[in-house]
C-alpha cells in the first residue's frame, strides 16, 4: 500500500475497519468526531454495524454486548465521553470480553475545552473504572503509529480477553501526516466466533458472561486470575522507543505528542553539545519500569515532559527509586509545550549537572 | 533541513486547504510533512490557521514558535505572526485586506493583492492559491509546477472544473512575487 496523507481520526477509524472491526458504537465529541463520521459512512457501505448511541453510557454498553457475542468491536471518544464510559469498562474487564477504545484526550477537568491534553493519564493508565484492574494502554506519537497500534489493539484485546485503550491527545486526532494503511482483513465469519462467546448455545452447553461473583472467596479467585493475566501482560507487552540515548547524561521521558515535542528539543540540545536522549514509552500499561530503572543507572538526571500537571512522572520516580534527580516540565489545560520551552528545561537540568569538582 | 510554514486568515479564506495542498505536494515528492490545523467550534468568520512542516527527515514537534514563513490573509494574522517569523524568513501579506506594511526589515516580505488577482482570474476565493504561488517564489521548498501536479492528482471529481483556475492562481502569485523581487 502506498502512503497517503491521513488525518489521525480518520486514519485510526479506517485502520480499525481494515483490522476486521465488525461493529462501532459511539457518540460524537470533539476532537474525535471525524472518526465517528468516517465510521458512519464506511461501516454501512461494508455491511457492518455503525450505531450512534444516545450517550457514551449507552455506547459502551452496546460495545459490551457485542463483545460478549464474540464480535470484533470498538468505540472511540474524548475525555468527558470516556469518563461516562467508566462503569461499562469495569464491567467489560470483569466479564473478560475483548474491547478496543480510542481516547483522543482534550483539556479538562469538567467540560474543559477541545484542545490537546494528556490530563487523563492517571484515569486511564491506573484503571479508571472501579475494581482491581488496569487496561492495556498504547500511546502513539505519529499517525502511522496510531494506525499500527489500533490494529494491534484488536489482537491484544482478543489475546487477553481484555480492554485495550489507544490513548492519544487532540493534536494526534487532528494532525495530517503521510501514513500507510494495512490491507483489508475480512471480518470473522459467524462460525469463527470464540468458544466462550454467546452465540446461541445450539448443540452445546450455555456460556455465561458475567461480572458478578457474590461469594468473596470466588470473587478473590477471579481477581487472582485477573492479576495473573496482568502479570502476563507486564511480562510480554512492554513497548517503547529510544532516541539518541547513547552516552546520554540526561534522559527525557515523554509519551505521545509531548514525546515528539521533546524529540525536537533533544535534536536542538544535541546541536548545542548537550548529551541528552529520549525514552518514549509506547505502552503506558504495562509501563517500561525496567528500562527506566536501567537508564537511571546510566544517566545523571531525568526530565519528564507531559501535557498535564505531572502524572506519568510518578511512574518514572517509582522506577528511578531516588537514584538520580527526576525533573518535571508540563503544560496544562490544552496548551501544547513548544520545543523551545523543553530546550530551556534541558539547559536548566544540564547546568545543574555541571558542578565543578 | 526542515521548513515551517504558517498560513493564517479568516475561516472561509481557504487557509486550511492551502496548507493541505502543500502537504499533499510534499507527500507526492517523498518528503516528510505534518499539517496541523487550528481547530475550534467556529465555522466561517472565525480565525483559522495551520502549520505545515516539510522536511527531508523525521519530524518531531508538529508546532513551532518561530516558523520560517508566514502567509497572512488578513490584518489580525499579520499582527499575530509578523513578530514570530524567524529572522531572515518570508512573510507574504494579502494586501487586499491588510492596510499596513510589515514593520520588520529583516524579512523577505511581499504584499500581494490576492483577492483582486483572484477576481481577475474569475473568483476572489482563489486568493489562497495566489498567496501560495507567491510564497513558493520566495521559499522554493516545493515548485509551483509540483503543487499544480498534486492538485491535479488529488482534486475530487466534482471540483475538477476549478482545476485550471487554481493552477492559474498559483502561477499568477508566483509571477507577481518574482516581478516585485526584480524591481525591489
Amino acid at each position: 500500500m502506498a502512503k497517503e496523507l491521513l488525518k489521525g481520526n480518520i486514519a485510526f477509524a479506517e485502520a480499525a475497519i481494515r483490522a476486521g472491526c465488525e461493529a462501532y458504537f459511539g457518540y460524537p465529541i470533539t476532537p474525535q468526531t471525524e472518526a465517528l463520521e468516517h465510521m458512519s459512512k464506511r461501516m454501512p457501505e461494508l455491511g457492518r454495524v455503525f450505531l450512534q448511541a444516545e450517550s457514551e453510557v449507552a455506547a459502551i454498553n452496546m460495545v459490551y454486548g457485542a463483545a460478549s457475542a464474540g464480535v470484533r468491536v470498538m468505540t472511540s471518544s474524548s475525555s468527558p465521553g470516556v469518563s461516562l464510559m467508566m462503569e461499562g469498562l469495569s464491567y467489560i474487564v470483569g466479564s473478560e470480553v475483548p474491547v478496543v477504545l480510542v481516547d483522543i484526550m482534550r483539556g479538562g477537568p469538567g467540560l474543559g475545552n477541545i484542545a490537546p491534553s494528556q490530563g487523563d493519564y492517571n484515569q486511564i493508565v491506573k484503571g479508571g473504572g472501579h475494581g482491581d484492574y488496569r487496561p492495556i494502554v498504547l500511546a502513539p506519537a505519529t499517525v502511522q503509529e496510531l494506525i499500527d497500534l489500533t490494529v494491534e489493539a484488536f489482537d491484544l484485546a482478543e489475546k487477553y480477553r481484555y480492554i485495550v485503550v489507544v490513548l492519544a491527545d487532540g493534536s494526534m486526532g487532528q494532525i495530517m501526516e503521510p501514513a500507510e494503511l494495512p490491507p483489508m482483513k475480512p471480518v470473522r465469519k459467524p462460525e469463527e466466533r470464540p468458544a466462550w462467546a454467546l452465540t446461541g448455545a445450539k448443540g452445546r452447553d450455555p456460556n455465561v458472561i458475567t461480572s458478578i461473583y457474590i461469594d468473596p472467596a470466588v470473587e478473590e479467585e477471579f481477581n487472582l486470575k485477573l492479576k495473573a493475566k496482568q502479570e502476563r501482560i507486564e511480562a510480554n507487552e512492554v513497548r517503547y522507543k529510544e532516541i539518541a540515548l547513547e552516552e546520554a547524561e540526561i534522559a527525557i521521558v515523554a509519551f505521545g505528542t509531548a514525546g515528539r515535542v521533546a524529540q525536537s528539543a533533544v535534536k536542538a540540545a544535541r546541536e548545542e553539545g548537550i548529551r541528552v536522549g529520549l525514552l518514549r514509552p509506547i505502552s503506558l500499561y504495562p509501563y517500561p519500569y525496567h528500562r527506566v530503572r536501567e537508564l537511571a543507572s546510566k544517566v545523571k538526571a531525568m526530565l519528564v515532559v507531559e501535557m498535564n500537571g505531572g502524572q506519568m512522572v510518578e511512574d518514572v520516580r517509582l522506577a528511578v527509586e531516588g537514584r538520580v534527580p527526576v525533573h518535571f516540565y508540563g503544560r496544562m489545560g490544552g496548551v501544547v509545550p513548544l520545543p523551545e520551552e523543553v530546550l530551556d528545561e534541558i539547559r536548566k537540568v544540564h547546568s545543574g549537572l555541571a558542578v565543578p569538582a | 533541513m526542515q521548513t515551517e510554514i504558517i498560513i493564517a486568515g479568516f475561516g472561509g479564506q481557504g487557509v486550511l486547504f492551502a496548507g493541505q495542498l502543500l502537504a499533499y505536494t510534499a507527500l507526492d515528492n517523498d518528503l516528510h510533512v505534518t499539517w496541523f490545523p487550528s481547530y475550534g467550534p467556529e465555522m466561517r468568520g472565525g480565525t483559522a490557521h495551520c502549520t505545515v512542516i516539510v522536511s527531508d527527515e523525521e519530524i518531531g514537534s508538529p508546532i513551532v514558535r518561530n516558523p520560517r514563513a508566514a502567509v497572512v490573509m488578513n490584518l489580525p494574522s499579520l499582527d499575530k505572526y509578523e513578530p514570530l517569523v524567524r529572522e531572515g524568513g518570508v512573510l507574504v501579506v494579502n494586501s487586499s485586506l491588510v492596510d499596513r506594511n510589515p514593520d520588520r526589515k529583516d524579512l523577505s516580505a511581499i504584499m500581494i493583492p490576492a483577492n483582486e488577482v483572484g477576481e481577475e482570474i474569475g473568483d476572489k476565493r482563489l486568493a489562497n492559491l495566489v498567496m501560495v504561488g507567491a510564497l513558493l517564489q520566495r521559499l522554493p521548498v516545493l515548485t509551483v509546477e509540483a503543487v499544480g501536479q498534486s492538485l491535479r492528482k488529488h482534486i475530487p471529481e466534482h471540483r475538477r472544473n476549478l482545476l485550471e483556475a487554481n493552477i492559474e492562481a498559483l502561477k499568477r502569485g508566483h509571477a507577481l512575487a518574482a516581478g516585485e523581487a526584480v524591481s525591489a
